[in-house]
């Protein structure tokens, strides 16, 4: 099966596209849904086992020679992350039956989310730079519908801005791919790499590199190119907002760490410096909305910011332990992201607001969310046993060994920010004496909602415990991000 | 006062016929000389549009009763079945394949499968457009 790496890809759009047949009902579209996912995530943990196994996946589509064709190359840390993203599409549409309404499901609620899945699992899987801004337009086209339906006024607001926004980056992104193939004139990735070592990156190819940290910061939202996602992000219903918050911006860090470690690795003092100042800049700003805000949504958005600054540290660091720690907190951060959304979305349709100065007492009613959400707290903020804790000391201890010491005590001391962030939402929710009475909720209903979350936060626990199963996976991945010789001589073979 | 249409009607009936066979034309002269699915969507779209300026939303409705998100759904599917025939084959995905074939009135012709990916790129193309139009125009 030379095609494998594709079923990822292909499965749900198919499935997409089926559901387009039955807009008005609801229980084929759910089943319909249920089963894409299902038979895509079976698919991708055969394509990570055949990875693990028989090393690279690469194909080019249309049975032409490498450089000439699209390129799809499947390596360790595509193969990990499209796993992963089925893997919580998944949970997210199991909650999504609860929780979104039938109004949103009669119109094409479900086959934006498998649309954005092919998007997220394309840009994950492709090896050719203008096939990824196809594959980035196919999941924000997605991502548009997802904001806007519904369209409550809050909803039409923030999504202008969020279309303006992405509308002016992928318009950058095309002149950037412009600028790059009119100096490389090649856009297979392999080649792109191979011919930039043959010049040996004179200023120009520099400059681009630049621009592409911009283009994809600003999907990834970095320091100071994030202004657009709190607003943006808060507006649309918690589902849709667990898989953004979880995915979409992972797009951009997957897209960032990519580029800077295939393309633009001759001139690192100049490159790598400008990314691990803005991360840590990320890091700083994401901090101070964390303790700013007073709202449940807003807390955990800004955490994304912080989430993005950790990664980004560490791919740019660029020695192993960095990097490894990198794609451990990658693929832990988009697990908690989607387990913390889930259950924050559970104490809102509890409470009714997501104010936390409304809130108080629900330990005393509500005992189980309350010991989930503080193991997920613990885990975002890293402590020993949980999944937090080994890709920041990884990537910590990169930043030690690379000699940047402060840089490595400001992301050790954003963690105890973190802690206080989360644990004010427990403190404040969960402690004291329920301040206005609940609205009246339907247990059956909280059952639902709270199912597929507890099951993403016993998974974040699992991920944390077998650290050891996972570090022959995660040192494949960071193998070929330092060292893209694996990744040439895979495509161009 | 009611407007009195029938020169704009009977010109767009005769007109509407001409526009729509040059589409056909253009989508299957796509693959050696300039067009393809893309524009002859297009043009099959504007001939719908010129029907719609001449009549109301109705009639064109009743003349021609699709339903055009079906049409984008099918459209999709005829792409992907197409991209995805290559995998019972074990060649990669989008390997397409051609030959020459004797057909009754048109004598050796030669078929490539590009072309039913450029038929579900047609269809995609006249259903999204027309349902864009149905859809800001429909309400009223």
């Amino acid at each position: 099966m030379i095609n494998l790496l594709l079923f990822p890809i292909i499965l749900p759009f198919f499935f997409a596209i089926l559901l387009l047949f039955f807009k008005e009902k609801i229980r084929t579209q759910r089943i319909l849904t249920l089963i894409g996912v299902v038979v895509s995530l079976a698919s991708s943990l055969v394509l990570l086992w055949t990875v693990k196994t028989e090393g690279i996946q690469a194909i080019t589509l249309g049975s032409w020679p490498a450089p000439f064709g699209i390129s799809m190359v499947s390596d360790m840390l595509s193969a990990l992350l499209v796993t992963t993203t089925l893997l919580l599409t998944l949970f997210i549409v199991i909650y999504s039956f609860t929780s979104i309404g039938e109004e949103r499901e009669r119109y094409f609620y479900y086959p934006a989310i498998l649309f954005m899945v092919t998007g997220v699992n394309g840009a994950f899987t492709t090896g050719d730079i203008f096939n990824m801004f196809v594959f980035f337009e196919v999941l924000l086209i997605a991502s548009y519908i997802l904001i806007v339906l519904g369209g409550t006024k809050k909803q039409l607001r923030e999504s202008l801005k969020y279309i303006l926004v992405n509308v002016i980056s992928s318009a950058l992104f095309v002149i950037t791919v412009a600028y790059l193939y009119s100096v490389v004139g090649t856009l297979n990735m392999a080649d792109i790499s191979v011919k930039i070592s043959e010049v040996n990156q004179p200023g120009i190819i520099t400059v681009i590199a630049v621009l592409f940290l911009i283009v994809f910061g600003i999907k990834g939202s970095i320091f100071p190119l994030y202004f657009w996602l709190p607003g943006s992000y808060a507006a649309p219903p918690i589902p849709v907002l667990a898989l953004f918050g979880a995915l979409l911006t992972k797009v951009g860090i997957y897209a960032i760490m990519r580029t800077y470690t295939l393309f633009f690795i001759h001139n690192t003092g100049f490159t790598h410096e400008i990314l691990m100042i803005l991360s840590i800049l990320t890091i700083i700003a994401g901090c101070i909305g964390a303790l700013a805000y007073f709202d449940l949504k807003q807390i955990i958005i800004y955490n994304i910011v912080i989430a993005v600054g950790v990664i980004l540290f560490g791919a740019s660091q660029m020695n192993e332990a960095g990097m490894s720690g990198a794609v451990f907190y990658l693929i832990h951060d988009m697990l908690i992201k989607g387990a913390l959304f889930l259950l924050i979305g559970v104490i809102i349709y509890i409470t009714g607001t997501s104010n936390l100065r409304k809130m108080g007492g629900l330990m005393k009613t509500h005992a189980p969310l309350g010991w989930f959400y503080l193991i997920a707290a613990f885990g975002l903020a890293g402590i020993p046993p949980l999944s937090g804790f080994i890709g920041k000391l990884l990537i910590v201890q990169g930043a030690f060994e690379a000699g940047n010491i402060w840089s490595g005590i400001i992301v050790l001391a954003s963690s105890l920010v973190v802690l206080l962030s989360v644990m004010r939402i427990f403190i404040y929710a969960f402690w004291g004496e329920s301040k206005v009475a609940l609205p009246k909720t339907n247990r059956k209903t909280y059952n639902r909602l709270m199912a597929p979350a507890l099951v993403l936060v016993v998974l974040t626990i699992v991920y944390g415990i077998g650290t050891e199963w996972l570090l022959p996976f995660m040192t494949d991945a960071t193998d070929v991000l330092l060292q893209p010789s694996i990744y040439i001589d895979a495509v161009l073979k | 006062m009611k407007t009195n249409d029938v020169i704009l009607q009977t010109t767009t009936k005769l007109v509407f016929f001409i526009i729509f066979l040059f589409s056909i034309h253009i989508f299957f002269a796509g693959h050696y000389t300039p067009g393809g699915g893309f524009v002859g969507g297009l043009l099959t779209t504007g001939a719908i549009i010129l029907l719609l300026l001449a009549f109301d939303l109705k009639t064109v409705q009743k003349a021609l009763p699709f339903n055009f998100t079906i049409m984008t759904g099918i459209g999709l599917l005829l792409a992907l079945g197409t991209a995805s025939g290559s995998i019972f084959f074990n060649v990669p995905f989008f390997t397409h394949a051609f030959d020459d074939f004797t057909l009754p009135l048109f004598g050796v012709t030669s078929l490539h499968t590009a072309m039913i990916f450029d038929a579900g790129v047609f269809l995609v193309v006249v259903g999204s457009a027309i349902t864009i139009i149905q859809s800001i125009g429909g309400d009223s």
